[in-house]
C-alpha cells in the first residue's frame, strides 16, 4: 500500500512514474541470457587464481616461486614485489574514503599477513589444474605473530599491534605508543549527567555482534587484458565500473585513462563490491604472461577474503522521565575494522540516535583494526549494528513506562525542524507517518498466540547523491536510448526508462536503458549510498529535456514558428501559433525520421554532482515464535514501513523493503563469522553460514510512505539502505516479547536461545 | 554570515578548541578558504574529509553550493553508503 503526503514543490501530475511496467532486464535475467561476471570469456584466455595465507597474522620471510613457474601451463607467477608501492591517498568509494595504501595491501600483502585468506601470491595458467598444482609449489616462509580478532581485545593494551604506524586519530592528547584503534568518533549535545538526573528509569545494556557478509550470491569475478600498447581493458562484476577503473589504476600505478572497464551485471553487491580484490591481480597476470586472465573466486574465498562488515560491542544507557520522554542516551560503539582501518562506526554513531529528539546525548566511536578481512561496506554501513542496541534499549524504556513502543518512538520522534545528533536540521522527513502507519497496520493489533512475540524497531539512513552522468540518444524510429554510468543493482536501467519516458510523454517500452562502459559515458559515483535513482536519475531528466527542448526547436523550424509557440504534451510537439491553426501535432518518431533534414541526430547528455538527497526513515514490525524443545525462532509475520520519497517504479521499492528486511532476519537469528583459536574462519560457505532462504521467511508486508523530496522533480529519496536498519532490533524485541528475557547478543540462534531458556528454567 | 559548525575532533586538531564560527561566505568554497585563512591547514582537511550540510541538506564535494547570510551550516563526516 502507499500513502502519499502532499508537498507543492514536486511534480504530481505523473503518468509514468509510480506504475509497474516489466522490467527491461528481466527477460535476459530470468532465461540465463545475462552475462555475470563469470559468465564472460575471451579467446586465449588464461585461469587466474591466488595463493591466501593460512595464517590471521605473520611476517612474510620470503615467497619462492621458482618451482611454480616451472608447471607446465603455468604462464605468470606474481607476488606483492611485482606490484608497486602505494602512498596513503584517499578516494571515495563505499561507507567512507578508501586508503589507496591500504587497499593495495590488502589487494596483495608485502611483507606481512593480517588475515587468514589474505593474498600473498597469483597465478595464471593454461588450465585451473595446472593453477592449482602451482600454487601449492609456491612456497612461503612465514615468521608467526600473535593475533587477535575480538574488538574488545584488540582494544586492549597488550593486543598484538597490526600496524606500527597506526596512532589512534580523534584523542584531544595525541597518543605515544601505536595501538590497533584508529580513531575516536564523539558526538556531544547538552549535559548528559543533568539529563539522567531527571530520568525516572533507565535502561541500559551491553549489547554484541558478530561480522557477518553481505552474501551476495555472485562471487567476484572478472576478465582484464593488458593491450600491447598498454591499453589495458577489464570486465568484471561491480557497483560501479569507474570506481574499479580508478583503484586499479592506483593499485597498479596506472593513469586511469589507460584502463576501460566494461560493466557486465551484478548478482547482488549490498556494499560488498564498492572495493576492488581480484581486478588489478588479474590486469597484472594478462601483463606479465601476455594473455586475458580471467579470475572467479570461489565461495570459501568471498568468506575468506572479502569483507564482511564489523563484528561489535556496544553499551548503551538511556533515560526517560514517567512521561516517556527520553533525556538522556549514552552510546558507546567499539567495530571491528578488519586488517586496516575503516569500520562503519563514524556512520553507527550518526545514525544511532537520529530518530530521536533527545536533549542530552553522548555517542563515542571506535574503529578497531583486527584480524580479520577488512570490512566493507554493507547496506546503510554501521546503522544496522548500531540500531540493533540502540532500539533494543528503547524498547526496555518502554517496557519500564508501561508505554507502548511505538507510542514512546512517537513521542520522542524525530520530525521536521529537530536537530539530528549530527548536527543538520531534518525537514521533509516521514518518520512519524511511518510509525503511525505501523501502529494503524492490522499486524500491530492481531492477537498472539503461546511461545509468540511481537517486536518493533526504527531505522535511519542518510542517502546521498554525488557524481552521476547520463546521455539520451533519439533513434530515426523514434525510441530513445537512455544510458548511464551506474551498474543495475536494485533495478535503476527500469527507473531510468520510466523517468525519460516520463518527461517525454511516451510509453516506457519506447526507452531502452542501457548501463555503459567507462569509455562510453562520463563518469559516475559507484551505485551505492541509495544514491542512482536520486542523482543519476535526476542526470536522466535533466538530459531528456534537453532532448524535448531541441524536439521543440525542431518542430518550430519545421512549422517555420517562433520556438515560444511550440509545447510538447503526450510524446508530441503542438503548435500555438494562431497562424498555424489546425496543424497537426509532430510526434516524437515524427520528428525523429526528420531528424536529418532539421539538424542532425538528436541526443543531449548531463553531468552534475547531485545534492539534497533527502534522509531515509523506516519502521519495522516482527511477529516471531519460539520452539521452546530446540529453540528455532520462526518469523510469522512482518511489515515494514517507510518513506520512500516518491517512489518511481513501486515494486521494485518495495522489494528493496522486503529485501533489506530478509537479510536483517537472517543476520538477526542465524549468520555469523565463527573463527578457531588460530583465527581462521570456521564456516565460510553457505551451508555453515546460513542466510534465510525464501522458505524460512513470511511474505513481507510494505506501507510505501511517499514524503516528496522537493530537491528531485518526481521527489525521490533513497530507498536500498533504510529496510536493513531496524531488522537485527526488530527480531530482537521480538524474541525479548516471546520469552521474557533479554538476549543482548547476536545471532538469536537456536542454541544460544536453547541456552537462555534453559538458564531462565533454573532460576 | 553563515553560522558555522565543524566536528570537535577536527576542532580540536585545528583551531585549538573552536568549533563554532559565524562567516561571510556565498558559497562553500569561500567558507572553506575563509576557515583555512583563519585556521592554517583547516581548509585541506574540511575539503577532503568533510561533507557539509547546509540548512539540513547534505553536500558532498560541493564548492558551488550557495550559502544564504543565515545559513547553518554543519561539517559531518563524509558519507557513503552500501
Amino acid at each position: 500500500m502507499t500513502d502519499t503526503l502532499d508537498r507543492p514543490d514536486v511534480q504530481t501530475d505523473l503518468k509514468i512514474v509510480g506504475t509497474r511496467p516489466v522490467r527491461p532486464d528481466g527477460a535476459d535475467k530470468v532465461t540465463g541470457r545475462a552475462v555475470y561476471g563469470a559468465d564472460f570469456n575471451l579467446a586465449g584466455q588464461l585461469v587466474g587464481k591466488v595463493l591466501r595465507s593460512p595464517h590471521a597474522h605473520a611476517r612474510i620471510r620470503s615467497i619462492d616461486a621458482r618451482k611454480a613457474r616451472a608447471v607446465p601451463g603455468v604462464k605468470a607467477v606474481i607476488t606483492g614485489a611485482d606490484l608497486p608501492d602505494v602512498a596513503t591517498e584517499f578516494h571515495e568509494g563505499g561507507e567512507a574514503a578508501s586508503n589507496m595504501r591500504d587497499m593495495a595491501l590488502n589487494v596483495m600483502a608485502r611483507d606481512a599477513v593480517f588475515y587468514e585468506g589474505h593474498a600473498v601470491a597469483a597465478v595464471a595458467a593454461t588450465s585451473a589444474a595446472a593453477a592449482d598444482a602451482a600454487l601449492e609449489l609456491i612456497q612461503v616462509d612465514y615468521e608467526l605473530l600473535n593475533h587477535v580478532t575480538e574488538v574488545e581485545a584488540a582494544m586492549s593494551p597488550d593486543a598484538p599491534v597490526l600496524h606500527a604506524h597506526l596512532f589512534t586519530e580523534g584523542l584531544e592528547d595525541v597518543p605515544s605508543l601505536p595501538s590497533n584503534v584508529a580513531r575516536r568518533h564523539k558526538i556531544e549535545r547538552g549535559d548528559l549527567d543533568a539529563g539522567f538526573a531527571q530520568a525516572d528509569v533507565i535502561a541500559e545494556g551491553r549489547y554484541v555482534t558478530q561480522a557477518v557478509h553481505q552474501g551476495y550470491i555472485e562471487p567476484h569475478a572478472c576478465v582484464a587484458s593488458w593491450g600491447a600498447d598498454g591499453q589495458c581493458q577489464v570486465w568484471c562484476s561491480s557497483q560501479g565500473q569507474f570506481m574499479v577503473r580508478t583503484y586499479t589504476a592506483k593499485v597498479l600505478g596506472l593513469e586511469t585513462s589507460n584502463i576501460r572497464v566494461t560493466p557486465l551485471e551484478i548478482g547482488g553487491g549490498f556494499g560488498g563490491k564498492t572495493v576492488v580484490y581480484l581486478e588489478p591481480l588479474a590486469l597484472a597476470l594478462s601483463r606479465e604472461s601476455g594473455y586475458p586472465v580471467k579470475m572467479v573466486m570461489t565461495r570459501e574465498e568471498v568468506f575468506r577474503a572479502t569483507g564482511p562488515t564489523s563484528g561489535s560491542v556496544m553499551h548503551v544507557k538511556m533515560g526517560a522521565k514517567a512521561d516517556g520522554t527520553i533525556v538522556a542516551a549514552d552510546v558507546e560503539l567499539k567495530f571491528q575494522a578488519g586488517a586496516f582501518p575503516g569500520s562503519p562506526v563514524g556512520a553507527a554513531c550518526m545514525t544511532t540516535l537520529s530518530c530521536y529528539d533527545i536533549p542530552n546525548l553522548r555517542i563515542i566511536g571506535w574503529d578497531v583494526v583486527t584480524n580479520t578481512p577488512k570490512v566493507a561496506a554493507y547496506r546503510a554501513p554501521g546503522a544496522p549494528i548500531a540500531a540493533f542496541a540502540v532500539e533494543q534499549a528503547v524498547d526496555d524504556l518502554a517496557r519500564k513506562l508501561g508505554m507502548d513502543p511505538v507510542d514512546l518512538r512517537i513521542k520522542n520522534g524525530a520530525r521536521d525542524g529537530v536537530k539530528a545528533p549530527y548536527g543538520p536540521t531534518f525537514a521533509n522527513i516521514g518518520y512519524l507517518d511511518c510509525l503511525e502507519a505501523i501502529k494503524a497496520c492490522p499486524q500491530y493489533s492481531a492477537p498472539l498466540g503461546p511461545n509468540q512475540g511481537r517486536g518493533v524497531a526504527a531505522g535511519f539512513w542518510f542517502n546521498v547523491g554525488g557524481e552521476s552522468t547520463a546521455a539520451v540518444h533519439l533513434n530515426d524510429d523514434g525510441t530513445v536510448v537512455v544510458t548511464n554510468g551506474n551498474p543495475d543493482i536494485g533495478g535503476s536501467r527500469a527507473s531510468m526508462a520510466m523517468m525519460a519516458a516520463e518527461v517525454l510523454g511516451v510509453a516506457v517500452e519506447h526507452v531502452r536503458p542501457v548501463v555503459a562502459d567507462t569509455a562510453s559515458i562520463g563518469s559516475s559515483m559507484l551505485t551505492g549510498g541509495s544514491r542512482t535513482t536520486f542523482a543519476t536519475g535526476m542526470a536522466v531528466i535533466q538530459a531528456t529535456e534537453k532532448i524535448v527542448a531541441e524536439l521543440k526547436r525542431r518542430a518550430a523550424l519545421i512549422w517555420d514558428v517562433p520556438g515560444e509557440q511550440v509545447t510538447w504534451k503526450d510524446g508530441a510537439a503542438h503548435c500555438a501559433d494562431p497562424a498555424k491553426e489546425g496543424a497537426k501535432p509532430l510526434t516524437l518518431k515524427g520528428l525523429a525520421g526528420q531528424s536529418a533534414r532539421t539538424g542532425g541526430p538528436i541526443s543531449a547528455s548531463v553531468s552534475l554532482n547531485a545534492q539534497g538527497a533527502g534522509p531515509g526513515f523506516g519502521v519495522h514490525l516482527c511477529d516471531i515464535e519460539i520452539d521452546p524443545e530446540t529453540g528455532h525462532a520462526t518469523v510469522l509475520r512482518y511489515t515494514v514501513a517507510q518513506d520512500v520519497g516518491r517512489a518511481i517504479h513501486p515494486s521494485y521499492v518495495e522489494g528493496q523493503m522486503q529485501g533489506g528486511a530478509a537479510q536483517g532476519i537472517g543476520w538477526a537469528l542465524n549468520e555469523e563469522y565463527i573463527f578457531d583459536r588460530n583465527g581462521k574462519m570456521e564456516n565460510p560457505g553457505f551451508l555453515d553460514y546460513r542466510v534465510p532462504v525464501a522458505s524460512d521467511l513470511p511474505m513481507i508486508d510494505t506501507i510505501m510512505i511517499e514524503v516528496p523530496n522537493p530537491r528531485h522533480p518526481y521527489g525521490v529519496k533513497g530507498v536500498g539502505e533504510v529496510p536493513i536498519v531496524p531488522p537485527l532490533a526488530a527480531v530482537g524485541n521480538a524474541v525479548r516479547d516471546a520469552i521474557g528475557v533479554r538476549i543482548l547478543e547476536l545471532p538469536l540462534s537456536p542454541p544460544r536461545i536453547r541456552a537462555t531458556l534453559d538458564a531462565k528454567a533454573a532460576g | 554570515m553563515a553560522h558555522v559548525v565543524a566536528p570537535a575532533d577536527a576542532a580540536a586538531q585545528f583551531t585549538g578548541g573552536v568549533a563554532e564560527f559565524d562567516i561571510a561566505a556565498d558559497t562553500v568554497r569561500r567558507l572553506i578558504a575563509e576557515l583555512d585563512r583563519r585556521y592554517p591547514g583547516f581548509g585541506p582537511y574540511l575539503d577532503r574529509r568533510m561533507a557539509v550540510a547546509i540548512d539540513g541538506e547534505i553536500h558532498q564535494d560541493a564548492w558551488t553550493s550557495p550559502l544564504k547570510p543565515d545559513s547553518e551550516v554543519f561539517f559531518i563526516p563524509k558519507i557513503g553508503g552500501g
